[in-house]
């Protein structure tokens, strides 16, 4: 009875199907699947490509500051005159590179892509629960890139008050070029962009609540879903408590109140504000902004789940112990943001509380980093690049996340707060693991994606170079960050104390312009392998989730006829009693057979 | 030159990675290989995993020979200082500690257990012992560096106002630091930006008709006398600053609109501190890199030779000079303190 019902609902689709023109189908596209590639092209590739370079240049200047730069006058025309960067539009740099790397690529580009692409055909739906939404999010998402990249030619420049924007310094356009015109396109770009995130968000909630196909109940769940969905929830909890801060901003800015300002003398002349205080934007900002930590880690954590489970060819260990360390995350991520504020002048006693709940939020990834261990312990480990990546992934995740435990102590955050120390931090925890999941996805999804394979030597050496010089990059400048230089400072030529980091800086930017370089390897074989890569079988990766029992070619309502029906979680690798090494997860259970996760 | 040097290094990286492309596409002419790893793959994988842990290692050896000397973590200048730094030596063996144990049991494992064609991997998917034991070992640890960090956090911020400290406002303003000290009653008179009168020359809005504020000093470089306890008062007039004494251990951010708060004592006098064989070392080091750069320097004006000194840093995204904006501080002993002192002029004398 079902089966007819399905087969007709099919039967609509397919005669959608044959409406299609060229820009419904890759243009206003409502289907998840193209939708996904939308966000892989523009997020991640276009967005990625320009965040790097504004890196290699931050680099660059820092390593050689009085050098004139025949690249910067290439790249920045009148912002350096001479190949000498100026120093306002350094900042500008560290400003727009954060905020494009935080959120558009690793928020947007990294959950827009997998999220889009793998919740309907992990869980066996259609389509996402409103094709539409999902559309005006995307395009929601392209206006925001578009104005974001537009501010790079206003006459006063991007916003360059850092990526946190904190007031005055983002509020009044006399203390910073970059606070004019840049800064409200900065904010109205981030709009958008928070509509688009929250439309999406939404929509991945509902997709998970509602469209599971049959059988497939929370806790057979794969764990890249459980990190979709709760990264989504985390989204809706948190994007809105930014918006409410940016449009407080753009009050003090525009309308003259005093939500964030007090008291200043600028130019020469008192301003009429009173009142208000620069601490309350940070407690809004930050509480936007360490789940955000957490919406860019979560995904790509769920990713690695599901490609070290596949490519060990075991299950993941402790499958409850995953989710119950995801929500445990998720909660613990909306009361940790004051350690972002631990000096910043709000009451000490905050601070401690702060510490607590920062430290605790270290349990639960340690049993996350224990449970990858443990999966590889005793596998047959198919050495792809996506698993590569994956098991990069959990290295950085470990160096990177136990000098959160320095950053975390109020007591020690107070010598190494906005040194150095904080960026190699959470560029390792953050930056690094969070591409090393959007890398591992590409490589392990781009059959599903593009029917044809990516070349796996590439792969390699793209790997290889990249995590060598990963290290290479942000290793060494834990160390400059404990001799007490501050970040986004435009040079360090001022401060002769410093002297003694500036080959470690130099080779530290040497290290990144050739990760910069192994990143066109990935590109080349991206584009090269999307028109000539090696057709793709159905499931190359003899995998147990549902995506690979769906046809290869791109097709509306992603599986002929019905949809598949789950009899088991999605680990059952290497499960005995089975001849093969996997068992997908719409292979009925046999007799007697148990499920022996729970 | 270094530009040139280095695009020519880039250049050279790029075609040689240009080259290994062409290499490996080459290599795969004739072979029927559908991308996904084969046994020679993870065995080749495999290896380099080992390379990779042992490259982590180098790093990290060579990181701490180089770069592990970190006279602004060891010798401290202030009072809580040393308590500081013990808490930082501890937490950072207990990091090094769990890194080296834990990316050792990643590589390894993902070098012992690469794949074979025909092996089968072991179904194991649970187990509750195991992973409470490492549910419960960090909490443990974790508590004691929560205890110990939260003391050390509380003494450090604890201020007891009624105690014999020395008040020092610190303002800011783009892009230059001030200090003000509340003169013989060590009472700061009442200010505010929006009693700035740049005419009179009262920069930092001192309230002029505040008893207190009569012999307020208003100076461009931070004294101190050393072993006395120092009550520092931040404001900011115009966006957030953020006042970084790593030498003391001490940061504040200054947030226009209320007054923020930070209290030392220092206990090692700038002269004492030049006579630190340690410091001498990172001087000399110093001098020597900057006797290569020596053209550079004197270009930009600045002394060749460079001597140790306490600075206060601008820590916090300021706007375009926020790279230049420090002032000195000097730590003297009460005696050559009080003669600074008395060279002051008071803020009642100092107006126009």
């Amino acid at each position: 009875m079902s089966a007819t019902a399905e087969t007709h609902v099919h039967d609509d689709h397919d005669v959608h199907h044959h409406k299609e023109t060229f820009i419904t189908k890759y243009i206003f596209s409502q289907d998840h699947k193209m939708i996904a590639k939308q966000y892989l092209i523009t997020g991640v590739i276009v967005m990625g490509i320009i965040g790097i370079m504004m890196s290699l240049m931050i680099r660059m200047q820092i390593a050689w500051p009085e050098q004139p730069n025949p690249l910067f006058e290439a790249l920045l025309g009148k912002w350096a005159p001479g190949g000498v960067m100026d120093a306002d539009i350094y900042l500008a740099l560290v400003t727009i590179h954060g905020t494009i790397m935080v959120f558009f690529v690793l928020t947007a580009g990294l959950s827009g892509t997998f999220s889009n692409l793998l919740i309907p055909l992990q869980i066996g739906a259609r389509d996402m629960a409103s094709g539409f939404l999902n559309m005006v999010s995307y395009w929601l998402f392209f206006v925001s890139s578009v104005i974001m990249i537009l501010s790079f030619f206003v006459e006063a420049g991007p916003a360059a008050a850092g990526w946190t924007i904190y007031p005055p310094l983002s509020a009044l356009p006399m203390a910073q070029g970059g606070s004019g015109m840049g800064m409200t396109l900065w904010l109205v770009s981030m709009a958008f962009f928070i509509a688009s995130s929250l439309l999406g968000s939404l929509n991945y909630i509902v997709t998970v609540i509602n469209l599971r196909t049959k059988g497939m109940s929370m806790t057979r769940l794969p764990l890249t879903i459980w990190a979709f969905f709760v990264t989504a929830i985390i989204g809706v909890i948190s994007f809105p408590v930014l918006l409410s801060a940016a449009l407080l901003l753009i009050m003090d800015r525009s309308f003259g109140t005093s939500f964030f300002l007090s008291d200043i003398f600028i130019q020469g002349e008192v301003l009429h504000y009173q009142g208000g205080s620069p601490v309350l934007f940070e407690h809004l900002f930050w509480f936007l902004g360490h789940p955000e930590v957490y919406i860019v880690l979560l995904p790509a954590l769920g990713i690695t789940s599901e490609i070290i489970a596949t490519n060990s060819r075991k299950p993941i260990f402790g499958y409850r112990a995953m989710v119950a360390s995801i929500l445990a995350i998720a909660f613990l991520s909306t009361i940790v943001w004051g350690h972002h504020m631990f000096i910043s002048g709000m009451n000490p006693f905050l601070g401690s509380v702060f510490t607590f709940t920062t430290l605790l939020i270290a349990i639960p990834s340690a049993v996350k980093a224990f449970n990858y261990i443990t999966t590889l312990w005793k596998g047959n480990l198919q050495m792809n690049p996506a698993m590569l990546f994956s098991i990069g992934l959990v290295s950085t995740f470990i160096t990177g996340g136990l000098t959160g435990i320095i950053l975390g102590d109020s007591a020690l955050d107070i010598n190494v707060h906005d040194t150095y120390f904080v960026v190699a931090h959470f560029h390792l925890v953050m930056g690094i693991s969070a591409l090393y999941g959007v890398f591992a996805g590409v490589y392990h999804w781009f059959p599903r994606m593009f029917g044809r394979m990516m070349n796996k030597n590439l792969g390699y050496l793209h790997f290889w170079v990249t995590a060598i010089c990963a290290y290479g990059v942000f290793f060494p400048m834990h160390f400059i960050g404990m001799a007490g230089l501050p970040r986004r400072y435009y040079t360090n030529s001022n401060f002769p104390l410093f002297d003694d980091t500036t080959n470690t800086q130099a080779v530290i930017t040497v290290f990144a312009l050739v990760a910069g370089l192994a990143q066109l390897v990935f590109l080349y074989n991206f584009i090269a392998s999307i028109f000539y890569g090696k057709k793709a079988e159905q499931n190359p990766w003899n995998s147990n989730t549902l995506e690979w029992t769906a046809p290869v070619e791109h097709m509306h309502g992603n599986w002929p006829g019905e949809l598949p029906q789950v009899y088991r979680w999605a680990y059952d690798y290497s499960k005995p009693g089975y001849e093969e090494d996997f068992v997908p997860q719409n292979v009925p259970m046999k007799d007697g057979e148990e499920e022996l996760h729970h | 030159m270094t530009t040139l040097l280095i695009f020519i290094i880039v250049l050279f990286v790029a075609v040689a990675l240009w080259q290994m492309v062409k290499i490996f596409d080459l290599a795969q002419v004739g072979t029927s290989n559908n991308q996904v790893a084969t046994d020679k793959d993870n065995k080749f994988n495999g290896y380099m995993m080992i390379g990779f842990l042992i490259f982590i290692y180098a790093i990290t050896i060579a990181s701490f020979v180089y770069l592990g000397d970190l006279p602004l973590m060891s010798n401290s200048a202030s009072e809580h200082g040393p308590g500081l730094d013990n808490l930082m030596v501890i937490s950072m063996i207990v990091i090094f500690t769990v890194q080296i144990i834990t990316q050792f049991l990643l590589h390894y494992f993902a070098f012992k257990y690469r794949g074979e064609k025909g092996k089968k991997a072991l179904f194991y998917a649970d187990n509750n012992t195991l992973e409470a034991i490492w549910t419960v070992i960090p909490v443990f640890v974790l508590a004691g560096l929560i205890i110990y960090g939260l003391f050390t956090w509380n003494d450090i911020m604890n201020i007891d106002e009624s105690e014999d400290a020395m008040v020092v406002e610190l303002y800011a303003q783009q892009f230059n630091w001030k200090a003000r000290y509340g003169g013989e009653d060590n009472v700061l008179g009442k200010a505010n930006v929006r009693l700035i009168d740049l005419d009179k020359a009262n920069i930092l809005g001192v309230d002029e008709d505040d008893p207190n504020a009569k012999d307020d000093v208003i100076v461009t470089e931070l004294h101190l006398p050393v072993g006395k306890p120092i009550l520092f008062k931040m404001r900011s007039q115009d966006v957030l600053h953020s006042a970084y004494m790593p030498h003391f251990r001490a940061q504040m951010n200054c947030v226009p609109g209320m007054v923020t708060q930070f209290a030392f004592t220092p206990t090692v006098t700038t002269a004492e501190m030049r006579q630190n064989p340690d410091i001498q070392d990172k001087v000399a080091n110093i001098n020597a890199l900057r006797l290569e750069r020596k053209a550079e320097i004197e270009e930009a004006g600045q002394d060749l030779t460079y001597e140790f000194d306490y600075l206060l840093l601008c820590n916090k995204i300021c706007g375009k000079s926020h790279y230049n904006m420090q002032m000195k501080i000097v730590v003297e002993t009460q005696e050559e303190f009080d003669a600074w002192m008395k060279e002051q002029k008071t803020f009642e004398n100092s107006l126009n």
